[in-house]
C-alpha cells in the first residue's frame, strides 16, 4: 500500500470552520497489525471468524467494565458543541471526523445490539447492523482520533471520545484486527524494556558517550547513570529521549539539573520507557503489564522516588493511573508526590534557589509553548487544578528571557493536539497528522508574525517527534520545537558548590 | 366516566411507570457500573466539594457548552430555564391547597412557555441551518424537538386562544394521584397536549433524554482529580490483582 499524497492546507489568520468535504479522509488508514505482532500480545492473528458476534460480546463486556463508556454513549443529545472542536475536522474538513460523528459510529451499534429503542425501531433512532463496512469505518476514523480530550472539554456532559475510540480499538484488537504502529511497539516494550527496541547495552553506550560530551563541553562530570542501586530517584522518560533529537536534549536538561541540585538519580534498563501506549489501545491489562515494570525497577534499585520526564500521555498513565494499576506506593518517601514530573522537581529547585539560570543563553530564543494534550486535559502537576500549566511556563521564564503565548483559543485547556498523539505516529498516516497539524500551526503562525517566536517548548515525546516531521510542511524550520528542559539545559548554572 | 377519561387516566398511569421504571432502572444500571481509571476532564477540582460545585455550574449554567457555543448555550439554556419555570408553574394542577410559591410564579411561567418554545425554535432552526449539525441530525432529533415544541405550542394556544377548563383539568390529575378518578375536558387541544406529554414521559429513559441523569454519572465531571493523594481502584480491577501470583 503506497502512502498517500501528503497535502498541507494553507495557513489562515483567523481559524475557519471547513466546509463538510464528506469523505475526504476516508482513504486514509493504518496498517495492519500481522499475525506474529498481534499474538505476541494475546491477540488473535487475524479476523475471527465469527467476528461480529464476538465484537458485540466485547462491547457489553466493556460496557459493564467502564461506566463512561455507557454514559457517553447514552448521554450524547446531539447538540453540535464538539463538532468544530476537533483539530482532525478542522484540519480535513471530514465530517466523520467531528467527535460526535466518530462517536456515532459506534453509538449505532450499541444503539442497535443494546438498547430497546434501536432493536424495535433501528432507522428512527439511527441505529445500525455491524457491517463489515461498519468494521472498515471504524478502522478508518477510529485511527484518525489522536485520544486528546479536546471535545470532551466542550461537550456539556464531558463526554470523552478519546474513550469511545479506545473502547472501539479494544473491540478490534479483540476480533484481530489490530493497529500495526500500537501493537508492535507494545511487543517491544514486553520484550527489550522500551519502544524504541533499544536493547541494554547500547543504552549504556549512548549515556556514556552523552557523558563525555558534558564532560567536553562543560568541564564538569555530568552523569547519566544507569540502573545504580540505592540512587534516591529513579526517572523513568521515553526512550525516544535517550538518542531522537530534539528530545535528548531534554534528556541532558534532567542530568543538569540533578547534577546541579546533588541528587542522586538513576535511570534503569528494565523501566527504560514511560511511554505506554496500552492507553492508545484502551485496554487495561497491557497498560497495567506495561507499567508494571515501573514498580518492579523502583523496588529493585532501592529508589526513593519516581520522577517522570516529558512525555504527554506517559504523565496521564504516571499521574493518572499507576497507583491504581501499580500501587500503593507505600515502599517510596511520602515527601514528595509519588510519581513527580520532572517539571514538578525543577520548579521546586527554582523555588528553593536549589538552582539558577543564566538566561541570556537563551537570548537568541523567543519562546512559546505549545501544552500537550494528556499533560492539559487528563493531569496535574503540583498542588492546584491548572498546575500543569503555569509550571512549565514558570521554567521556561525563569530559564529564557523573551516568552510568548500564542492564542488562548490555543493554549492550556483548549489546546490543539500536534496530530500526532493517540497511536498514530506512525508514516503511513502522515497526511493525517499534517493536516491535523493545522489549527497548531495556524496559531504558530501568528505569534511567529507578529513576535519574531523561534522556538516552540513542549514536554512530550510524541509532540517533539511529530512537530519535527510536520513543521516543514507548513514552511517552518524543524528545530523550532524542543523540550522545556532544553532551555533548562542552555541556562542552568553548574558552578562547583 | 367517558372513555377519553379512562383511556388518558390510563396512559397517564402507564407512562409514569414505563418513565420510572425505565430510570430507576438505568441510574441503577450506571450507579453499579464501576469507573475503573481517574479521567475527570482537567484541570479539576482536587476535593469532593470542588466536584460538586463544578456540577452545579454544569447543571445550573452549562459552563462547558458555553465555552463551546454562544448560540447553543443561548438557546438551550433559553430552552431549559424556560421548561423548568413551565414545569413548577404547572404544580398548581397537581397541589391543593397551591404553594405559596406556585401561585407566586404564575405570571412568569407564561413568559417561560414563550421563551420554552422560541429556544426550542433556535435550536431547532440549527439543524437546519448548520452544515454540520444538519449533517450529524437524525431524524429522531426532529421528533424529539417537534414533541417538545408540540407540547409548549397547544399550551401556549390553551392559554392564549381556546382556553381550557382547567378546574376540570386539575381534578382529573388530582383523582389520578388519590387513585379516585374524575372526568376529563375533552377539549380537543388539550387532548393533544396531554397525550404528548404521555409520550414524553414515557420515553424519557429510553432515548437521549438520559442526558439529565447521565450528567451525574459522566466520569469526565464527577470525578476529583486527586489520584496521586488516594488510590482508586474498581471491584473487576481488584480481582485481577488478587488473581495474579
Ligand atoms: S479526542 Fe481529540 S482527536 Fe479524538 S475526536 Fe476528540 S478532539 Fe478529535
Ligand atoms: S458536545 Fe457532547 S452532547 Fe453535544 S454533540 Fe458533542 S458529544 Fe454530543
Amino acid at each position: 500500500m503506497a502512502a498517500a499524497e501528503v497535502v498541507a492546507p494553507p495557513l489562515k489568520q483567523y481559524p475557519v470552520i471547513p466546509i463538510l468535504q464528506a469523505g475526504a479522509m476516508a482513504h486514509s488508514k493504518p496498517y495492519t497489525a500481522n499475525a506474529a505482532i498481534q499474538q505476541a500480545i494475546g491477540f488473535p492473528g487475524e479476523l475471527v471468524e465469527d467476528w461480529q458476534n464476538k465484537a458485540v460480546a466485547k462491547l457489553g463486556d466493556l460496557l459493564h467494565k467502564y461506566r463512561g463508556l455507557k454514559v457517553y454513549l447514552d448521554a450524547c443529545v446531539h447538540c453540535g458543541a464538539c463538532t468544530d472542536k476537533c483539530h482532525y475536522f478542522l484540519g480535513t474538513g471530514d465530517p466523520k471526523n467531528m467527535p460526535v460523528a466518530r462517536q456515532d459510529l459506534l453509538r449505532k451499534v450499541y444503539r442497535r445490539y443494546f438498547t430497546w429503542a434501536g432493536k424495535w425501531f433501528p432507522k428512527l433512532v439511527g441505529a445500525e447492523d455491524l457491517t463489515r463496512e461498519v468494521l472498515d469505518e471504524w478502522n478508518t476514523y477510529f485511527n484518525q482520533c489522536s485520544e486528546c480530550r479536546r471535545c470532551s472539554v466542550f461537550c456539556p456532559y464531558g463526554i470523552d471520545t478519546a474513550e469511545i475510540t479506545m473502547a472501539a480499538k479494544e473491540i478490534m484488537d479483540s476480533i484481530g484486527m489490530g493497529q500495526k504502529y500500537s501493537n508492535e511497539i507494545i511487543g517491544k516494550v514486553h520484550k527489550v524494556g522500551n519502544n524504541l527496541g533499544l536493547p541494554g547495552p547500547a543504552l549504556l553506550d549512548t549515556l556514556q558517550s552523552i557523558e563525555e560530551d558534558l564532560k567536553e563541553e562543560t568541564g564538569q562530570d555530568i552523569r547519566l547513570p544507569l540502573n545504580q542501586k540505592g540512587a534516591e530517584v529513579m526517572v523513568i522518560t521515553p526512550s525516544a529521549d535517550f538518542f531522537a533529537e530534539p528530545h535528548v536534549y531534554s534528556l541532558i536538561g534532567y542530568a543538569k539539573v540533578f547534577h546541579a541540585a546533588g541528587i542522586p538519580w538513576t535511570l534503569s534498563t528494565h523501566a527504560s520507557e514511560a511511554g505506554n501506549f496500552g492507553l492508545f489501545i484502551g485496554n487495561y491489562g497491557q497498560m497495567q503489564k506495561i507499567a508494571t515494570r515501573v514498580r518492579e525497577a523502583a523496588l529493585e534499585l532501592g529508589v526513593k522516588r519516581l520522577v517522570v520526564g516529558e512525555c504527554g500521555h506517559a504523565w496521564r498513565v504516571a499521574y493518572s493511573f499507576w497507583n491504581t494499576l501499580i500501587g500503593p506506593f507505600d515502599f517510596l518517601d511520602p515527601n514528595y508526590p509519588v510519581p513527580q514530573h520532572i517539571c514538578e522537581l525543577t520548579y521546586d529547585l527554582i523555588q528553593r534557589g536549589a538552582i539558577s539560570f543564566d538566561k541570556s543563553a537563551n537570548d537568541k530564543y523567543v519562546v512559546t509553548f505549545h501544552d500537550s494534550c494528556n499533560v492539559a486535559r487528563a493531569s496535574r502537576m503540583g498542588g492546584i487544578p491548572g498546575g500543569q500549566f503555569e509550571i512549565p511556563r514558570a521554567i521556561i521564564r525563569a530559564a529564557a528571557n523573551k516568552f510568548v503565548e500564542m492564542d488562548a483559543d490555543s493554549i492550556r485547556e483548549k489546546t490543539f493536539c500536534c496530530g500526532g498523539g493517540g497511536g498514530i505516529l506512525t508514516d503511513e498516516l502522515l497526511d493525517l497528522r499534517v493536516k491535523g497539524a493545522l489549527p497548531r500551526m495556524e496559531a504558530l503562525k501568528n505569534v511567529v508574525d507578529s513576535d519574531g517566536v523561534n522556538f516552540m517548548a513542549t514536554i512530550c515525546a510524541i509532540c517533539k517527534a511529530q512537530f519535527s516531521k510536520v513543521l516543514p510542511y507548513y514552511k517552518f524550520n524543524m528545530n523550532m520545537v524542543g523540550g522545556v528542559h532544553q532551555l533548562v539545559s542552555n541556562a542552568i548554572r553548574l558552578g562547583p558548590k | 366516566m367517558t372513555a377519553a377519561t379512562i383511556f388518558y387516566a390510563l396512559l397517564f398511569y402507564a407512562a409514569f411507570l414505563l418513565c420510572v421504571i425505565g430510570l430507576v432502572y438505568k441510574i441503577a444500571d450506571y450507579a453499579r457500573t464501576p469507573a475503573p481509571l481517574k479521567i475527570p476532564t482537567t484541570p479539576a477540582p482536587t476535593t469532593a466539594g470542588g466536584v460538586v460545585l463544578r456540577m452545579l455550574r454544569e447543571v445550573g449554567l452549562f459552563e462547558s457548552l458555553f465555552k463551546a457555543n454562544l448560540w447553543i448555550w443561548l438557546f438551550g439554556f433559553m430552552f431549559h430555564v424556560a421548561l423548568a419555570l413551565v414545569l413548577m408553574r404547572h404544580l398548581r394542577y397537581f397541589t391543593e391547597p397551591v404553594w405559596f410559591w406556585v401561585a407566586w410564579i404564575q405570571p412568569f411561567g407564561i413568559y417561560g412557555g414563550l421563551a420554552m418554545v422560541a429556544g426550542l425554535a433556535g435550536l431547532w432552526a440549527r439543524r437546519f441551518l448548520v452544515e454540520r449539525i444538519r449533517y450529524i441530525s437524525t431524524f429522531s432529533d426532529h421528533l424529539m424537538l417537534a414533541l417538545l415544541a408540540g407540547i409548549g405550542i397547544s399550551g401556549l394556544l390553551m392559554k392564549f386562544v381556546a382556553h381550557t377548563d382547567i378546574i376540570s383539568v386539575k381534578a382529573f390529575f388530582l383523582g389520578l394521584m388519590r387513585f379516585d378518578w374524575q372526568p376529563l375536558p375533552t377539549q380537543p387541544l388539550l387532548l393533544v397536549h396531554l397525550t404528548l406529554v404521555a409520550l414524553l414521559i414515557a420515553i424519557f429513559p429510553y432515548s437521549k433524554l438520559l442526558h439529565a441523569p447521565g450528567l451525574f454519572f459522566s466520569p469526565g465531571r464527577n470525578q476529583a482529580d486527586n489520584p496521586r493523594e488516594q488510590r482508586h481502584i474498581a471491584p473487576w480491577a481488584a480481582a485481577l490483582e488478587k488473581a495474579k501470583p
